[in-house]
């Protein structure tokens, strides 16, 4: 069974473990229903490489707690309030646009981020993000595209795009925040320092969305909450999906 | 285009080196039987090429008594790593040795410039289109080539189309 409190490290962690979980299986609920096959495929890779790295986060977090936990500890066994994603992660899918919106807003910061990882003084964690960092780029090279093709598409696609980017905006401050915690791995070398990562994100983001004609939203509202626990109503019905093999068969595997 | 990142020449040495290294590894190895015994095991989505010829088998080290592999995945989430890790224990108790242990390594990052031109051509024989800098049908050998999805049948190949011959093929993605 996991402990009720985790070391800094260790929760840092399990935070990056969790942001690719919850996005890696919005994007797998695509399977059987993408618009078209080659973005089906698309999209489950995409999931595949982020389920990939929500393992490679929680095996090293496993490892640190000890106390016979493993991966499937933090995935399966934990209720809402100990997942720390990001809430813009755990929003429904969406239609194609907002998925796409979503992913390449994320892959913006992902891409900076990992290259921060990949310097950090904890060995694990360069390692995750060096070899993260790759797949990143991979995924903005698409997600960037989608943003011409929908914006610079029909009236239908660009509509869907803006009003997509619209709902998604006032989720993306959060990305940006640092608690203590953070500050603390930051100062120690160990943690990414997002500060510095702001303005870049910002930067790139506005050029590709003047490229596709869609306007900036202005930030009349944000919310977070994610990395302390709390969540849109959205994530528990995630897990009931995600964890419920776990739940009804404790302990089974394949 | 806006925030996208190609690989630097500065990265490009890098990875030449470590694929050298991992060459020498096996050549200055005392355990010559045991690297020839992992040569039998393939990849299980590309039958076509050993995990020594991918890259995918870094080492393999015999200490005390027990022996070591160290594997590196191509993608993070690589489902065939699984039974990847299976096969060698397989391979080894094949010649004889059950005591073995599998390590992961995920540095130095796996990338497809290891991949030798001898490689690229095994795999062009499978049909598939090595991760070369200017892609080709490899059935009919034309540039006149077309991207259908980035992404394909498994984690590390794309889709492409040859505009000449018309076949439908995978590419193993430049990464």
């Amino acid at each position: 069974m996991l402990p009720s409190t985790l070391d800094s490290l260790t929760t840092y962690t399990v935070r990056l473990g969790d942001d690719a979980l919850v996005s890696g299986h919005r994007l797998s609920e695509w399977t059987g229903s993408a618009p078209m096959l080659e973005e089906e495929l698309a999209l489950a890779n995409v999931a595949l490489d982020l389920l990939g790295r929500a393992r490679l986060c929680y095996g090293y977090a496993a490892e640190r707690t000890g106390q016979g936990c493993s991966e499937d500890s933090f995935a399966y066994q934990r209720d809402c309030r100990a997942f720390t994603n990001h809430l813009i992660h755990e929003l429904p899918r969406g239609d194609f646009a907002f998925t796409m919106a979503r992913q390449f807003m994320v892959d913006c910061l992902a891409v900076p981020f990992l290259e921060g990882l990949a310097r950090s003084l904890d060995l694990r964690l360069s390692g995750i993000g060096a070899k993260c960092v790759k797949e990143s780029r991979y995924h903005l090279r698409r997600s960037t595209d989608w943003m011409f093709r929908l914006g610079d598409g029909t009236e239908e696609s660009h509509r869907r795009l803006q009003s997509a980017v619209d709902e998604l905006w006032g989720f993306t401050p959060e990305l940006f925040a640092q608690d203590s915690l953070e500050a603390e791995l930051v100062h120690a070398g160990v943690a990414v320092d997002l500060e510095p990562l702001r303005e870049p994100w910002m930067t790139a983001v506005q050029q590709t969305f003047s490229g596709a004609g869609i306007v900036l939203p202005t930030l009349d509202w944000q919310v977070d909450g994610g990395r302390q626990g709390l969540h849109t109503e959205h994530l528990g019905h995630l897990l009931s999906e995600l964890q419920f093999v776990q739940r009804a068969y404790p302990g089974q595997q394949w | 285009m806006v925030g996208t990142h190609t690989p630097e020449r500065g990265d490009l040495n890098l990875e030449q080196a470590d694929a050298m290294a991992r060459r020498q590894r096996r050549l200055s190895s005392p355990e010559q039987f045991l690297w020839a015994a992992l040569d039998q095991v393939l990849d299980p989505e590309l039958p076509a090429l050993s995990i020594w010829e991918l890259g995918i088998l870094q080492d393999v080290q015999k200490l005390d008594g027990r022996v070591v592999v160290t594997l590196t995945p191509t993608y993070a989430g690589c489902p065939a790593m699984a039974t990847i890790r299976e096969d060698v224990i397989d391979a080894l108790l094949a010649v004889g040795i059950s005591d073995v242990l599998v390590e992961m390594q995920l540095q130095p990052v796996w990338t497809t410039d290891w991949l030798d031109r001898a490689v690229r051509d095994k795999l062009k024989h499978a049909g598939i289109a090595p991760p070369d800098t200017d892609c080709r049908c490899p059935q009919c050998g034309s540039k006149h080539v077309s991207s259908i999805s980035a992404f394909g049948s498994t984690a590390c190949k794309a889709l492409y189309r040859c505009l000449d011959c018309l076949e439908v093929f995978d590419r193993i993605k430049v990464i």
